[in-house]
């Protein structure tokens, strides 16, 4: 198995830190990963994405150029990616903020009202999470106990006391997702 | 009465510190530097401190301290002791830790290094011999050389509107919080070696204390560059040194003196 | 971790005396992890941010003449500013290792990854006749192997050892094995200034040599050890390479990029393999020599506009065809376009 992701949007959006999680998750559970996140100025409320490689081997190459998946947060990003697709594989997007929704028909394409159910929930800060519970649900190689593990390594312990409502978002997110 | 008559021990008045090697310094006959190295060396062994010390040389005509100290001396590249002083400082703070440096190597090149390094107040001796020249490289203009001063590269006399004005290097340093102790001595005269000695002494015992770094400037002469025979270029130093860079304590128990 | 958190916790867990570094993307997370993890209370590990490059080398020498294991790390204009600091480390014979994790230039250039530090690295790293051994990490975990190595290295020759990274394996996070710890040394060699000892002869350390015949032997002493380490310390990684008709040769980030755009490759029947130099100097030459005897051609891939690429035609010669792919000022390649960069070269007719 090997599963290669692109998470993009704008820097602030939590790009970066749930491609950690991915791969903290992926590495609890004995699979190898690799994050390589686009770094410098743009990361600070500019476009931002990350690539992540999970696999059962040795992680080839860290850059790609087609992903398994793309998780797409802004317009900008799905502009650049959704060609990145690979054929048959997943583009997951967050409608809030999308213009041009995406039209590949050789793609399975997930829109996932995070942000509505963030706020919602009065929680717009983990709309990210719930993002990921939704690819979870559409990706089931994880095992949620190994995410939350994942999450308790990403973050600092002094934010380990929002792990729960974390974890509550990742299930709000997979409950999203009506399987075909 | 023979000579050997006159050489025997109960005469002797004057001995070579046991801390210098017995050989010729490359330095020009009348220059202020060898009396500086042989009173460095005189403390170090009153001290008692051999084998604690760490000595550092520059780039300039004292590049080879190495050679005529018998304790452990590195050469740093141009400008950069303070650097070294600090490593060797921060990976050995029960060692007495001296740079010995010119005015090119602490005031041109190594203005950022020797800046920081007392900002940082390690606890380190920093001596800066000041000649208002490059002695080494043949007379060039250093950043002290003074207003009007003739040398190789300003041959009409030092124009402060084309070169800038004489640096107060010490004084600069004097002013940073990390600076303890900073004075301005000279070796011309048996009154001011002692008071010169004394400065040295100090300038080390400081290092005990960890309270920053200690800065001690030697105004001193250059014959050769200066072109001058050296008892005339003790009187020139006087009479056009020592007013632009007096001599005394400059700051003393990191407390600013106030001069009038 | 990431591979500068991961150098850094090896350079703590290596029992490394001093680090000396200012910030610069995209290595400033090494110093930052540094006085973030509190090395100095783990092992006391001296470790203090500078006030430039330039002091940073020059505190590594200091450092090094006492007989610490001294480091510092920085990108590529941060290297350029230690130029000096390095030869004068050559010159003395210290040991001490330098970090580059290598953004592009010229100048200011990008702070996007890049190996165009190559040339400097492995033919110029400061003035006069020298070499510096040059380690190139290919993943997270080779970045804190190599910390260990790179001191047990400087200290076997006295002599600067660069660990050369780029700006992807130095962001990019995988899993790692830290090393073993290693106790911070007690006794230090017999060279170092820490004080002379009663009895013995006082120590001078020194770069300078003004008389030419002694300064000749000086140099004839140092160019043997360049011999010696061509002969001992050669370290290279083949894949792929026991029945290939073609080599792609890279290092670092490029090789693992590369080696994704070998197994396509293979997947489309072509027997490609990857030869990765570890060792930059030296250089595997004689390895890849061996190789063009019995292959069809070379293909370097660099993030440069081709600066490896003259040490493989050197150790080619005209055995074969050696070809360059690369992008650079900032861009890194993808395995697609190195795969469609090596078809074009050697699957095409007249290919080119």
């Amino acid at each position: 198995m090997t599963e290669e992701i692109i998470i993009a949007g704008f820097g602030g959006q939590g790009v970066l830190s749930m491609g950690k999680m991915l791969a903290y998750s992926a590495i609890m559970q004995h699979l190898e990963a690799c994050w390589m996140p686009a770094y410098g100025p743009e990361m600070r409320g500019g476009t931002c994405n990350v690539m992540v490689s999970i696999s059962h081997d040795k992680i080839s190459s860290p850059v790609l150029r087609c992903f398994d998946t793309a998780i797409i947060l802004n317009q900008p990003s799905m502009d650049k990616f959704e060609s990145a697709v690979k054929p048959g594989g997943v583009l997951m997007y967050d409608p809030n903020g999308i213009t041009r929704t995406p039209t590949r028909k050789d793609i399975r394409i997930f829109a996932v009202s995070a942000t509505e159910e963030a706020t919602r929930m009065n929680e717009p800060r983990i709309f990210n999470m719930i993002v990921l519970g939704a690819y979870l649900s559409v990706k089931p190689f994880l095992g949620l106990d190994h995410v939350v593990e994942g999450l308790r390594k990403s973050l600092p312990p002094r934010n380990h006391k929002l792990i729960p409502l974390n974890e509550k978002a990742l299930r709000v997110g997979m409950g999203l997702i009506t399987q075909p | 009465m023979d000579i050997k008559d006159i050489i025997r021990p109960e005469n002797r008045v004057y001995k070579k510190s046991d801390l210098l090697y017995d050989t010729t310094f490359n330095f020009c006959p009348g220059c202020g530097h060898g009396t500086i190295v042989r009173l460095i060396a005189e403390v170090v062994q009153e001290m008692g401190i051999e084998h604690e010390v760490i000595g550092i040389s520059p780039i300039g005509c004292s590049v080879l301290l190495y050679d005529f100290f018998r304790f452990d001396v590195i050469n740093a590249s141009h400008g950069r002791a303070a650097a070294a002083a600090t490593a060797l400082k921060r990976v050995m703070p029960d060692r007495y830790i001296f740079s010995y440096q010119g005015d090119g190597d602490i005031a041109a090149i190594g203005t950022s290094e020797t800046i920081h390094t007392c900002n940082r107040g390690e606890n380190i001796t920093i001596f800066f011999i000041n000649n208002a020249i490059y002695g080494m490289t043949g007379g060039q203009m250093a950043p002290t050389t003074l207003t009007g001063m003739k040398t190789s590269t300003t041959p009409g006399g030092r124009l402060t509107q084309e070169s800038g004005f004489p640096l107060h290097f010490t004084e600069m340093l004097a002013s940073l919080d990390g600076t303890y102790y900073a004075t301005r001595q000279a070796v011309h005269t048996p009154a001011a070696v002692r008071k010169a000695k004394k400065a040295i002494r100090l300038s080390l015992e400081n290092q005990k204390l960890e309270r920053g770094t200690s800065v001690v400037e030697f105004v001193s002469n250059c014959n050769s560059g200066w072109r001058m025979e050296p008892v005339a270029s003790n009187q020139w130093m006087e009479e056009h040194m020592f007013p632009v860079f007096p001599l005394g304590d400059i700051k003393c128990e990191g407390k600013l003196i106030q001069r009038s | 971790m990431k591979g500068n958190e991961a150098l850094a916790e090896a350079a703590i867990r290596t029992g490394v005396d001093a680090f000396f570094g200012y910030p610069i993307t995209p290595q400033s997370e090494v110093l930052e992890y540094l006085l973030q993890e509190d090395a100095q209370k783990r092992t006391g590990m001296v470790v203090l941010q500078t006030e430039s490059e330039t002091a940073s080398i020059n505190m590594v020498y200091g450092a090094a003449c006492a007989g610490r294991r001294a480091m510092t790390s920085s990108s590529s204009p941060g290297i350029s500013l230690m130029s000096e600091g390095i030869s004068y480390l050559a010159g003395a014979e210290l040991p001490g290792v330098i970090v580059n994790v290598a953004r592009g230039g010229p100048g200011l250039g990008t702070i996007q990854p890049a190996q165009s530090d190559y040339f400097q690295a492995t033919k110029a790293p400061g003035h006069g006749d020298f070499r510096q051994l040059v380690l190139a990490p290919a993943s997270v975990q080779e970045m804190a192997d190599f910390i260990p190595l790179a001191f047990d290295l400087a200290f076997k020759y006295r002599n600067p050892v660069m660990i050369l990274s780029d700006g992807v394996i130095g962001q990019m996070m995988e899993k790692v094995y830290l090393p073993e710890p290693r106790p911070r040394m007690t006794e230090f060699p017999e060279w170092a200034t820490i004080g002379k000892k009663p009895g013995k002869e006082r120590k001078r350390i020194t770069s300078l040599n003004l008389i030419p015949l002694e300064h000749e032997k000086h140099n004839q002493k140092l160019q043997a050890k360049y011999r010696q380490m061509e002969a001992e310390e050669i370290r290279y990684e083949e894949y792929l390479c026991q029945d290939a008709e073609y080599i792609m040769v890279a290092y670092g980030a490029s090789a693992r990029i590369a080696s994704r755009a070998v197994e396509m490759a293979r997947a489309k029947g072509i027997r490609v393999g990857l030869f990765r130099p570890v060792t930059l100097f030296p250089f595997p030459a004689p390895q890849i020599e061996a190789l063009s005897l019995r292959v069809k051609g070379f293909l370097s891939i660099e993030m440069s506009a081709g600066q490896m690429i003259e040490d493989i035609r050197l150790a080619v010669g005209k055995n074969q065809r050696v070809e360059h792919f690369g992008r650079y000022g900032g861009l890194v390649h993808v395995p697609e376009e190195i795969l469609e960069a090596f078809e074009r070269f050697y699957m095409e007719p007249h290919g080119h």
